[in-house]
C-alpha cells in the first residue's frame, strides 16, 4: 500500500520541532508499525539525510520503550498492544499517517520521536519498591499465604511497563494511572504493607514534582493503556493517600 | 493551604467533596423549586423558611458560597496546571477515541455555569439581600411565587435558564460520578451507582428546565 507518512522532526531538545512529510511506497500490511519506519530510515540513510529517531527495544510488548503518538492516539488505533505490537495492516492505502512524539512537560523532547521518560524512574525510585533484608534470611515469598483475588489485582497492577501512554494519551498529561499501578502492586500485597504509607506519600509527591498534569477521571489512559491497567488503581491510590495523611 | 496547593490528590479530593455537597444541593434546591409547579402556597412557605431560618441562613448558605467558589477557583486552577503540563499541543489528538466529550471539556461547562450563577446571584440572592437588609422591608410570607414566576416572563433568561441547565447536566454526566472516583470509591457497586449519578445529571437539570418553561409558557396562557 502506498502511505504519506507526517512525522515530527526535532533536531534535539531546544530546536524548533515541525511536522515533515515523507511518502512511503509498498508497504507490507505484515509489516509492524516500527518495521515500516525502519524502512523509511533506509531509504532516507540511502538517500543521504538524517534518518527519524524513535524508541524501541524487545519489539515484542513486554518492554515499554516503544512510544508514538500515531493519528492522535498512543501506540496506535489498536488497544492493548504497544506500537511494535501495531500492524501495517491496520491502515488503508493512501492513508495519511500523522506521527508524534508522547507529549508532556514532564517528558522532555530528545530528538525527533524520542522523549525522555526519566520522570517515570524517578517516581519509581521514590517509593515503588520494598526493603528487603538480603542478608540470607530472606522470607521466601511463597511462605505468606495471599489470598487469590488479591495476587491477581496485584498481578493486573504490575503489568505496567511504564511505556507513558497514559500520560499521552491523558488530556492533562496527568501520570496517576502510572504511579497508582506502582503503588498498588505493592499495597495489594502484605510485603508491600509494611512501607505503604511513605511509599505513597512519597511517590505522589515525586508525580507532582515532575510536573505531570491533575488526573480529571476522563478514563483515557484505561482504554490507551496497551496492558489494560485499571482506573480501580487510582482510586486505591486516592484511597491509601488520604489513609497516609489521616495516619500522619 | 500548602499541601493542598502541593498534592494533585488532595486537590482532587477537595474538588469532589465540594462538587457532592453541591449535588445534594442541587436535589433540594429542584425538590423546592418544583412545588411552585403544583402549589404556590407550599412554595412561599418553603422559600419563607429558607429564607428567614438562621441555620439556614447563617450556617447553610455561607457553607454554600464557600462550597461554589472553592470549586470554580480549584478547577481554574486545575484546568491552568494541566495545560502546563503539556506545553506543546499535538498536531493531532484524537481525544474522542478514549473518552466522551463532557470529560474532556468539564471547563467549558463549568464556566458557562458559573456564568449562570452571576445573573443566578443578581436575580434572586441580591434582590434578598436588598429586600431585607437594604430596604428592611418586613417578612412577607407570600411574595416568592409571584417574585419567581415574573422572572420567568423575558424569554432571554428562560432561554438562558434552559441553555445552563443543559451545561450543567452535561457538568453532572461526568462530574458526579467523577467525584466518587476521587474519594477513591471504585468497586463492585460502581456501575450501579454510575447508573443512578447518570439518572440525576438527566433528571435534575431536567427539573429545573422544566420549571423554568412551565413558568415562562403558564403566564403566557393567562
Amino acid at each position: 500500500m502506498n502511505l504519506v507518512l507526517k512525522i515530527w522532526r526535532q533536531e534535539n531538545a531546544e530546536a524548533k520541532g515541525k511536522m515533515v512529510e515523507y511518502p512511503m511506497s509498498n508497504v507490507e500490511g505484515d509489516m509492524s508499525f516500527l518495521e515500516m519506519l525502519d524502512v523509511l530510515n533506509e531509504d532516507l540513510i540511502n538517500k543521504g539525510e538524517e534518518p527519524v529517531a524513535f524508541d524501541h527495544d524487545c519489539r515484542e510488548g513486554i518492554c515499554g520503550t516503544c512510544s508514538l503518538m500515531i493519528n492522535g492516539e498512543p501506540h496506535g488505533p489498536d488497544r492493548l498492544i504497544t506500537t511494535c505490537q501495531l500492524h501495517m495492516r491496520k491502515f488503508n492505502d493512501g492513508d495519511t499517517i500523522v506521527i508524534e512524539p508522547f507529549r508532556a512537560t514532564a517528558f522532555p523532547i530528545i530528538k525527533d520521536l524520542v522523549v525522555d521518560r526519566d520522570a517515570f524512574e524517578r517516581i519509581q525510585q521514590a517509593g515503588g519498591y520494598i526493603s528487603v533484608n538480603t542478608s540470607g534470611n530472606t522470607v521466601d515469598a511463597n511462605a505468606i499465604p495471599i489470598e487469590k483475588d488479591k495476587a491477581d489485582e496485584a498481578m493486573d497492577a504490575a503489568t505496567c511497563i511504564g511505556c507513558g501512554a497514559c500520560v499521552a494519551a491523558c488530556k492533562n498529561a496527568s501520570a496517576m494511572l502510572f504511579t497508582s499501578a506502582k503503588v498498588s502492586q505493592f499495597a495489594l500485597l502484605p510485603q508491600g504493607r509494611v512501607e505503604a504509607t511513605d511509599r505513597v506519600m512519597n511517590m505522589v509527591r515525586q508525580m507532582d514534582l515532575e510536573g505531570f498534569g491533575n488526573c480529571t477521571n476522563t478514563g483515557a489512559c484505561e482504554v490507551e493503556c496497551p496492558k489494560g491497567i485499571s482506573l480501580e488503581n487510582i482510586a486505591r491510590m486516592n484511597r491509601e493517600y488520604m489513609s497516609a495523611i489521616v495516619k500522619g | 493551604m500548602g499541601a493542598l496547593i502541593k498534592s494533585s490528590i488532595l486537590r482532587k479530593v477537595v474538588m469532589a467533596l465540594s462538587g457532592l455537597f453541591l449535588v445534594l444541593f442541587l436535589a433540594l434546591h429542584v425538590t423546592i423549586n418544583f412545588t411552585s409547579v403544583f402549589s404556590p402556597d407550599l412554595f412561599n412557605e418553603l422559600s419563607h423558611f429558607m429564607g428567614y431560618n438562621p441555620v439556614v441562613q447563617f450556617l447553610m448558605q455561607p457553607i454554600l458560597i464557600l462550597g461554589v467558589i472553592l470549586h470554580f477557583v480549584l478547577g481554574i486552577v486545575l484546568e491552568i496546571q494541566n495545560s502546563r503540563a503539556r506545553s506543546v499541543n499535538y498536531v493531532k489528538f484524537k481525544g474522542g477515541a478514549n473518552s466522551p466529550w463532557v470529560s474532556r471539556n468539564m471547563i467549558i461547562s463549568g464556566l458557562v455555569v458559573l456564568a449562570f450563577l452571576g445573573l443566578h446571584f443578581y436575580d434572586f440572592w441580591i434582590h434578598e439581600i436588598t429586600f431585607k437588609y437594604v430596604e428592611s422591608n418586613p417578612e412577607d410570607p407570600t411574595r416568592y411565587y409571584e417574585e419567581t414566576v415574573q422572572k420567568f416572563i423575558p424569554m432571554w433568561r428562560t432561554v438562558i435558564y434552559v441553555i445552563a441547565f443543559f451545561l450543567l447536566g452535561m457538568h453532572l454526566w461526568h462530574g458526579f460520578s467523577s467525584s466518587l472516583q476521587s474519594m477513591g470509591w471504585n468497586n463492585k457497586y460502581t456501575a450501579s451507582v454510575k447508573a443512578f449519578t447518570k439518572l440525576y445529571a438527566l433528571i435534575v437539570p431536567a427539573g429545573f428546565i422544566i420549571i423554568a418553561l412551565y413558568h415562562h409558557f403558564n403566564h403566557l396562557s393567562q
